[in-house]
């Protein structure tokens, strides 16, 4: 990579050859050559925490999930008193779930509304600058944030911590990564269509549900995608809206319905939990947790990129 | 051209049908919904700042100025000062912030002026984003079970010792956690700079790092400031890594060995378990942090768009 010289611009073929020489015992060469190799190394050690993370998630993640088999996927957490390798956190994983779709129930029909008319309604309309302002924001509130305003909105109003009380905070950080990138989605559908639908007689609302929805789909669903993956991992709003509750399941025996007012696990509230307990097998379990967790975001991280990177306009 | 219609509807003199009444009432339900969401938006948003603004009243009525003024934070003695997550919350971030520009800044030079091949350049592109992904507690439970094992090993030879919870650790996992804001934001300001001011200054006779140093990163200082004070806005916010890594002790310290305390950290460990009293104190700490991030976060998003209008008049 140190062979290329910044001086070797083909349009400076008459200058001496000497312009062209890179002495090696010039200051300024050595500054640059150093500052690439340093610029090099702190890229490598930037990437050292992943490999690190992923290594550490394989290996202890790995072994207890591969010691515990299926048991982990369908049994309640242990006491701190049980044998290793017992217990499991099946209600975690369902709880998790259970509140992501709330969220996404909320926060799709929001984000993508809102970001309609952004493009099409009232993309002239001056209240649209404040729309995306106000949606910049919230990508920058912090979780923790999103949990306080559930707990006053939802929690101190319905009563009692529940599912939908975290789905409604995880909706809060959804609904801005929605609305921006259907919004680009959006943008990249070829007017030349849209102007096709409008000369044919489409009313708007034809045009936007026919034309620009399933045109900007993928793009639509990348956001999505990146949305869920980014509500799944969250620990700081679920630990006083959900709360956690290791002794039952998300879904009673007797009711086929998940209870979403009852307080709900959540994966990253158990590996919060569990992360400094005394008991080893609670610790070995939140690794194993981390490692399906990590999984699950990276699915939906890498599901979502694909997608977008199938929907480019091809040109 | 051909004109394409049925025979019917060129008897009736015309091609196409005006939209029915279905037609115009979806037009106008569609239309009714777009408007209610994005007003929607703005409402979400004053509804927070709002609610959360609301609920510190009490605590503000009860204990006046001693809330930030004062360090002691003892719920049993109904003592409830925040100065010490507040300074903690500021310099934890800072500190990371200081680890992650000098990171973020490296990687997105590195791999924005072409010294790798384009397609190591997405590998590493795609490592510094699935930082991003891995999920915060993942992160806390690593600092707890890696790094901090690991900083203890590093530092007992040299005379430190490193307690079961401490500022080092915490501010360094923060720092790789703000780090792909950072990098990813220069990144795309880095290269937004017109190719043309490079080339000028290279046929001035310039290396290439007088180019990145003198010309490109001056050119893409805007956006760089930006994503530093979004990222400074993300560490002020950032919650679990904190909670797990940094202690919770309400005792401020420069010390990078001493444990400390941030306000989301605060809230995060004392909240499950706050009587009402304890309960109105952490929502002025929730209402104190989102007053700080959202002046940091509208000054950054202000930067960046102000940087992103300049690229768009210097294409045209």
């Amino acid at each position: 990579m140190t062979a290329i010289t910044p001086t070797k611009s083909p349009a400076s073929t008459n200058l001496p050859a000497s312009a062209f020489h890179r002495d090696y015992k010039s200051i300024r060469t050595l500054v640059s050559v150093g500052l690439s190799v340093l610029a090099g190394t702190l890229t490598v050690v930037a990437c050292i925490p992943l490999f690190s993370v992923l290594f550490m998630l394989i290996v202890r993640g790995g072994t207890r999930l591969l010691q515990g088999g299926l048991a982990i996927f369908t049994e309640l957490p242990p006491g701190a008193m049980a044998k290793p390798g017992e217990g499991g956190f099946g209600n975690a994983i369902v709880g998790t779930l259970t509140m992501v779709v709330v969220a996404v129930l909320i926060a799709v029909p929001f984000g993508i509304m809102a970001a309609i008319f952004l493009t099409t309604f009232g993309a002239r309309n001056p209240l649209s600058t404040f729309v995306r302002f106000a949606a910049k924001v919230m990508t920058g509130l912090p979780s923790i944030l999103a949990g306080v305003f559930a707990y006053v909105a939802v929690v101190l109003l319905t009563g009692g911590f529940s599912a939908v009380a975290g789905g409604v905070a995880l909706s809060v950080l959804m609904i801005p990564i929605v609305m921006l990138t259907a919004e680009e989605a959006i943008k990249m559908v070829p007017q030349k269509m849209k102007d096709a639908a409008i000369g044919m007689g489409c009313t708007p609302a034809q045009v936007t549900w026919k034309i620009t929805i399933p045109s900007a789909m993928p793009g639509i669903l990348t956001g999505v995608m990146l949305a869920v993956a980014r509500a799944a991992g969250e620990t700081a709003p679920l630990i006083f809206t959900a709360m956690m509750n290791n002794f039952r399941w998300a879904i009673d025996g007797k009711q086929p319905f998940v209870h979403l007012m009852r307080p709900t696990s959540s994966m990253a509230v158990f590996i919060y939990n569990s992360s400094a307990s005394f008991s080893q097998n609670l610790i070995d379990l939140a690794w194993a947790a981390s490692l399906v967790l990590v999984m699950m975001v990276l699915f939906f991280n890498i599901g979502g990129q694909l997608l977008s990177r199938g929907s480019r306009p091809k040109r | 051209m051909t004109v394409i219609s049925h025979d019917s509807g060129l008897t009736q003199g015309s091609i196409t049908q005006p939209p029915s009444g279905f037609d115009r009432f979806i037009n106008t339900g569609t239309k009714l919904l777009a408007w209610f969401f994005a007003i929607g938006t703005i409402a979400l948003l004053a509804y927070i700042i709002y609610e959360i603004g609301l609920s510190a009243i009490p605590a503000i009525k009860e204990h006046g100025a001693s809330l930030i003024t004062s360090n002691e934070y003892e719920p049993n003695a109904d003592k409830y000062g925040l100065r010490a997550p507040i300074l903690g919350t500021l310099y934890s971030s800072a500190l990371a912030l200081a680890i992650a520009t000098v990171f973020g800044l490296a990687i997105s030079i590195f791999l924005s002026q072409g010294f790798i091949p384009r397609k190591l350049e997405v590998v590493f592109k795609n490592i510094v984003e699935l930082l991003a992904a891995i999920p915060s507690v993942v992160y806390g439970l690593w600092g707890i079970y890696f790094v901090i094992p690991f900083l203890r090993d590093m530092l007992e030879p040299l005379g430190f010792t490193l307690g079961a919870r401490s500022m080092l650790p915490a501010a360094l996992v923060l720092a790789i956690m703000v780090l792909p804001t950072i990098s990813a934001i220069s990144y795309d300001a880095l290269t937004s700079v017109n190719p043309r001011i490079k080339e000028a200054a290279f046929g001035l006779g310039a290396t290439r790092w007088e180019a990145i140093l003198k010309v490109i990163v001056p050119t893409a200082s805007t956006g760089i400031f930006g994503s530093v004070i979004l990222g400074f806005g993300r560490a002020l916010g950032e919650t679990m890594a904190l909670a797990m890594l940094l202690g919770n002790k309400n005792v401020f310290s420069f010390s990078l060995l001493d444990p400390g305390n941030t306000l989301a950290a605060l809230i995060a460990n004392n909240f499950p378990e706050a009587g009402e009293v304890e309960m109105n104190v952490l929502l002025f700490a929730g209402m104190t942090l989102l007053a700080i991030t959202l002046v940091v976060n509208v000054i950054g998003a202000s930067i960046i768009q102000v940087a992103n209008r300049g690229k768009k008049g210097a294409r045209q």
